[in-house]
């Protein structure tokens, strides 16, 4: 039962939320509410939370999809700060085509660079044996120290004075909202949603889905049965991180017009997080990341009506995956010890059985 | 002219080195100690910023830069002791768990240290070597914090311990083959918890470093991911702790490199040098890994190898 640890673990992170307001005597009750309020409350605050939620669902699937074929990724944050910057970068080069098409571009070109860098986690891994985990927060910090000298230097839009960003784009290259009245969202989410259910099908409605299995629960078998494991692997690793990609490219033609270092504020972090509470299932990411999304969204409300620091929602992101997974250690321990219960309950009838 | 230039350069480079690996040191003895019982802890990092955070307002509170440390220590020790718990419970992966605990860590430190950004905390205090020379800049390079020289004696204290210590040895079975340990009648599980106990309160020390002395202040942005760093730190010292202060002394150099260049006058690639860490590691792995082969020198249980 896959809903009980999540269940339980959204109880025991908000009693211990609540406590840790109390017992500073602030007003804990109220403050959940806000939280959720915030979150889900109104529809501008659905509009808020869905809009946070869309890179988040993009870095997940960078770690979902390499998860499937057993490896782990934590460096999703390096392909979306490189993808963005591609992004915001290509319409200098690339002039006199229309919109539509340059975005469609930027799209492709986010999503190949990004493919690119976590690609090459997974060919260092299987063609070299370098370990993907160290290998990808490495590569991710050298993307972050890469991103940070264009932005500064080469690649500085000279009247960016506080803020070194890239040159802006142009008004026809910024994606709008889905509806300007009722849906102020705007479309990355919609190509989150998609990604997430296309990974979806990948994964569990394919043969290559099914090959990744394979992979992913034992590499010896995959091999034996002749499947391409290595080019199994980067695949999933170009995908994962063209996603990644993408995300950067929506954050810089949706929300902040250039690359600056707006784009690294953690995305790919806490996509890490929910891919696990999703347990790497891409259409689970959806929900995971809606309510990520949503609690992070509420910090604004939190710190407007009862003063509370910004930081607030970063501790009940903290204690909601924390307790997440520890209930999903407990829950199957229970479970075991149920059924180590059951069978002693038996033995117990099997020997009066016996004697009687 | 050049000469006194290069001189210069080099002095800032010395002294930024040990400046600011000091706290690099810190953190990678304890994410070595970790990673030597077979864990890997990516948390430190959210403990070394509530380390820096409570150091700091401990320090403030009662006036005495020592017992700041201590508190950055325990609480670093009582956050490791959490990852340490759970991560013993069956299939947790530790690796998400760490990422779990570096937002909780941070998190909390950011709530509770938002009273702390204004008031001046006392500053732990350190050694003048440059007593000898008349030149300010010679001498302001030979200022050298205590907590360096402890960090010293301890990495010193952990190499020869892990090889000539009864625990020491304990810990690199546990950390190489939990069932050989557990067929001698020691239980991997609890070495383990204590190991990731005493990496924690390590970090935190390390933490309470960067308020209490240098950049010395709390503030938000205090870290820049040193406790992140120390993963990568670790595998290039190879696992070994003295090999950690040689890397902490590399790392903190090549933090130090932008800022010593810019003292004779160059200011470009400040972000390049700053990653030139990151390539050093990867050039080592890749230079050590070959495939069907683990990271050599690695603990054998350590989650990256299975």
């Amino acid at each position: 039962m896959p809903g009980l640890p999540t269940m339980l673990s959204i109880i025991s992170s908000f009693a211990l939320f609540v406590l840790f307001l109390a017992l500073q005597g602030r007003p804990a009750f109220e403050a959940v509410r806000l939280v959720f309020e915030g979150a889900f409350g109104s529809s501008f605050a659905w509009e808020n939370t869905l809009q946070r939620a869309a890179p988040l669902m993009l870095t997940a699937l960078c770690v979902a999809l390499p998860a499937r074929a057993g490896l782990i990724i934590i460096g999703g944050e390096g392909a979306l700060v490189l993808g963005g910057l591609a992004a915001a970068t290509l319409p200098l080069w690339l002039t006199g085509l229309p919109p539509l098409a340059t975005l469609i571009a930027m799209g492709l070109v986010a999503m190949l660079v990004g493919g690119i860098w976590i690609g090459l986690n997974g060919w260092l891994r299987q063609k070299r044996g370098l370990n993907e985990t160290i290998g990808s927060l490495l590569l991710s910090y050298i993307a972050i120290a890469l991103f940070n000298h264009l932005v500064e230097g080469p690649l500085r839009d000279p009247s960016s004075l506080n803020k070194p960003s890239t040159v802006g784009l142009d008004y026809p290259l910024m994606i709008g909202v889905i509806s300007e009245d009722s849906f102020r969202v705007h479309w990355g989410l919609v190509a989150g949603i998609i990604a997430c259910v296309m990974a979806w099908v990948l994964v569990r409605h394919s043969v290559k889905g099914f090959a990744l299995d394979v992979v992913g629960g034992n590499v010896r078998a995959a091999r034996m049965l002749g499947l391409p494991v290595n080019r199994l692997v980067i695949f999933t690793c170009v995908l994962g991180g063209a996603a990644a990609g993408l995300a950067g490219m929506y954050e810089v033609s949706a929300v902040q017009g250039s690359a600056n270092a707006s784009l690294i504020v953690g995305y790919g972090i806490s996509g890490i997080l929910v891919s696990f509470a999703a347990r790497h299932n891409p259409l689970a990411i959806i929900l995971c990341a809606t309510l990520v999304g949503g609690i992070e969204a509420s910090g604004s409300l939190l710190q407007r009506r009862l003063d509370l620091p910004d930081a607030t929602t970063l501790i009940l992101q903290g204690l909601l995956f924390t307790n997440l997974l520890a209930w999903e250690a407990l829950v199957g321990r229970i479970t075991g010890w149920r059924i180590a219960l059951e069978e002693h309950a038996n033995k117990v009838k099997n020997a009066e059985v016996q004697h009687g | 002219m050049g000469d006194l230039d290069f001189v210069t350069f080099l002095l800032a480079l010395l002294a930024g080195a040990v400046r600011v690996g000091t706290p690099f040191l810190f953190v990678s003895l304890g994410e070595c100690l970790t990673e030597k019982s077979g864990r890997i802890n990516l948390g430190l990092e959210g403990i070394l910023v509530a380390g820096a955070m409570v150091g700091y307002a401990v320090a403030y509170l009662s006036g005495s830069a020592w017992t700041g440390v201590l508190a950055a220590g325990g609480i670093g020790l009582l956050l490791g002791l959490l990852h340490g718990i759970v991560c013993s419970l069956p299939r947790v992966n530790d690796i998400a768990f760490g990422i779990a605990l570096m937002l909780l860590g941070t998190g909390l430190a950011f709530f509770l240290g938002k009273a702390f950004i204004q008031p001046q905390a006392p500053m732990l205090p350190s050694i003048s070597l440059g007593a000898w020379s008349d030149d300010p800049s010679m001498c302001s390079a030979l200022n050298i914090n205590m907590l360096f020289f402890i960090g010293v004696a301890l990495a010193i204290f952990l190499h020869w311990s892990l090889r000539s210590t009864r625990w020491g040895l304990v810990l690199r079975l546990v950390g190489d083959h939990s069932e050989s340990a557990q067929a001698l009648g020691y239980r991997p599980l609890r070495v383990r918890i204590m190991a990731t106990a005493v990496g924690g309160f390590l970090a935190g020390v390390g933490g309470s470093y960067l308020s209490l002395y240098y950049p010395g202040s709390w503030n938000e942005g205090l870290s820049s991911g040193q406790g992140l760093m120390a993963v990568a730190l670790v595998i290039f010292a190879r696992w070994q702790p003295l090999n950690c202060l040689w890397a902490s002394m590399v790392f903190g150099a090549s933090g130090a490199i932008g800022p010593a260049l810019q003292s004779v006058g160059i200011s470009s690639g400040y972000y390049l040098y700053s990653a030139a860490p990151y390539i050093l590691t990867m050039l080592v792995m890749l230079a050590t890994c070959r495939p069907n082969r683990t990271l050599t020198g690695a603990p054998g249980e350590l989650s990256l190898n299975r």
